[in-house]
């Protein structure tokens, strides 16, 4: 696999820096994108995470990985954050944390699940829940400029578990080439034609891409979901060494 | 939702990239590595992980034996790489890629 730039390059040692909210703004119900200020910021490729860190006056810390959202945008990075039930760093993050406030961020980390511009070949986007959000870097880096084709298929519980949306149902009809399918695990919306339920491999051979195009696979989602997924995928065909997985947790949709 | 049983591996490798950039100057989760057990190659990234900060183990994700374990104390990383036989780097060939640290 050829090698491209890593912003900051591929000496990735990195250090804890300082992070203020400066943005927040919903998502869903249980989902929140914020958006902070790191001074000196190097930049990051579509699909990198951060890890984010909290110091509680004790002296206690808790870190947590983050996906980032959206393509390099000067000093600011933007995380996507689901509220969790047990997620002591993402209860802060969704519910808590104010503009001004200051968390530590380290980062960007992650050189194998990424997407870059110049890569070429169609793009297969699977995502569970919170699991869009590196895939939605891509989609947004990807921009509608780049001839690389992409298709997203998306799976929620409900209609109101889309996170981004309207911007998604934007991009499929003015980003040429990027093509956004929902499915519903529990309730779907009117007019839907597909039941509710999981994903399935019929789901991957209407809406993705056959296995004979090549295409590389991005499966991001709880772990189950990514397990199920990677194995349809193998099993329709698809060469395991194009599938890139990244697992966040065994919450799920 | 639960605390994640002993069975489920709830991450991957991943997950490690933070904790492991503090201390190696290169990518290591398009590293290859090699299980010492089943000797199948890897890459990090694709490593079933097990815990959250500041511990982890790291396992095969072809035999599940454990690969490497990761901890990180307040003043020191520790890095049980035992599972492991044989490690392979990438190494940036093209200038731009050894770009300084800001």
């Amino acid at each position: 696999m050829a090698r491209a730039a890593i912003p900051g390059g591929l000496k990735v040692r990195r250090a804890w820096r300082p992070a203020q909210l400066v943005e927040r703004r919903p998502e869903t119900e249980s989902a929140s994108t914020l958006v902070f200020e790191i001074p000196g910021w190097p930049g990051h490729l579509a699909g990198q995470h951060v890890d984010v860190r909290l110091t509680a006056p004790d002296g206690y810390q808790a870190a947590r990985s983050y996906s980032l959202a959206a393509p390099t945008d000067g000093d600011r990075i933007a995380i996507t954050v689901q509220r969790v039930a047990d997620g002591e760093v993402s209860s802060y993050l969704a519910d808590e944390a104010r503009s001004g406030d200051v968390v530590e961020v380290r980062g960007p980390v992650g050189g194998w699940f990424v997407w870059k511009p110049e890569d070429r070949g169609p793009v297969l986007l699977v995502a569970g829940g919170s699991g869009i959000v590196p895939l939605m870097a891509m989609i947004r880096s990807r921009n509608g400029a780049s001839p690389t084709p992409f298709r997203l298929i998306y799976s929620v519980r409900t209609p109101e578990d889309r996170i981004y949306d309207h911007e998604l149902r934007r991009r499929a009809t003015q980003d040429g080439g990027l093509e956004v399918t929902f499915l519903y695990t529990r309730t779907v919306p009117d007019g839907e034609t597909r039941s509710v339920g999981r994903i399935t491999a019929e789901d991957l051979i209407a809406y993705g891409w056959p296995a004979d195009v090549k295409p590389t696979c991005y499966v991001c989602g709880p772990t189950a979901f990514v397990e199920t997924v990677s194995d349809l995928l193998v099993g329709l065909g698809h060469d395991p060494a194009m599938i890139k997985t990244e697992r966040f947790g065994p919450s799920g949709p | 939702m639960d605390a994640p049983t002993a069975g489920v591996a709830v991450y991957d490798g991943n997950t490690l990239a933070g904790p492991l950039s503090e201390v190696f100057g290169v990518e290591l989760m398009t590293a290859a590595g090699r299980c010492r057990s089943c000797g199948t190659t890897s890459q990090v990234a694709t490593f079933r992980v097990y815990g959250r900060a500041p511990g982890f183990v790291g396992r095969c994700p072809h035999c599940e034996d454990v690969l490497l374990r990761l901890v990180r104390a307040p003043d020191a990383l520790w890095l049980d790489f035992s599972g492991v036989s044989a490690l392979r780097i990438l190494i940036p060939t093209d200038p731009a890629d050894e770009e300084q640290q800001p």
